[in-house]
């Protein structure tokens, strides 16, 4: 299935770009962080510590133990700090 | 509710006249504003504010219901920007309004505590040494306990 992920911050210069279509089978987060952190150095390097990253999945925060069944949009992203 | 993501900055005092305006029943008006500080030592060129488009709006608004399923609030209002900001200007405002002042401020406060760590904004201050992003503090994650 196609999914779309979208990196902000400082996870976005670490990968280089703020979004792409990426074709997977990963049934949950975490699958996907996983064939993500195989494909090159950068997103070995932005995954490196996942305690350290949200996610989102549809614009809802989630976390990487969730599932992507009919999940469509995935963000990752540091910890917010707004206000 | 009223729920504003923009770029440009705000008039905080026509927004806060405006909040405060038409209401009969509300004896408290409480607003916030948080403005962009430079940093010690270290002389702050500019702030750039980032977010993400799709969602901000709907973690805002699902932030604001809480607020008003909790407290008895007449009307909430959060104006959150982002872009390129300067020392000193506004970042963000939020006003409440309530029969009683208790209510009025703890939501207002409850505002602030969740646009810091789950509205989806990040902050990069610039500087003559370049760009660093501001770390999310233990104590904001924290915050959210008290709720």
């Amino acid at each position: 299935m196609a999914i779309t992920v979208l990196y902000f911050a400082w996870v976005r210069e670490r990968i280089g770009l703020p979004r792409e279509t990426v074709e997977t089978e990963a049934t949950s987060v975490a699958e996907l962080v996983a064939e993500l952190r195989a494909r090159e150095e950068r997103y070995a390097v932005a995954f490196t510590d996942i305690s350290a990253l949200r996610v989102a999945l549809d614009q809802e925060l989630s976390d990487f133990d969730a599932g992507l069944e009919g999940v469509r949009e995935v963000a990752f992203f540091p910890p917010m700090t707004g206000g | 509710m009223r729920i504003v993501v923009q770029e440009a900055p705000f008039d905080f005092g026509a927004e806060a006249q405006a909040f405060a305006s038409g209401h009969t029943d509300m004896g408290a008006i409480v607003t916030f504003t948080g403005v962009v500080r430079d940093i010690a030592g270290d002389r702050l060129e500019r702030m750039v504010i980032e977010h993400y488009p799709g969602m901000t709006q709907k973690a805002l608004e699902g932030i604001a219901e809480e607020a008003l399923s909790r407290w008895n609030l007449g009307d909430v209002l959060v104006i959150h920007r982002y872009g390129d900001l300067r020392p000193g200007d506004m970042i963000m405002m939020v006003a409440t309004a309530a029969p009683h002042r208790k209510d009025a401020f703890e939501a207002a406060e409850y505002l602030m505590d969740y646009l810091k760590s789950r509205a989806p904004f990040w902050k990069q201050e610039f500087t003559s040494d370049g760009g660093q992003w501001v770390a999310s503090k233990d104590e904001d994650e924290d915050a959210l306990g008290r709720w």
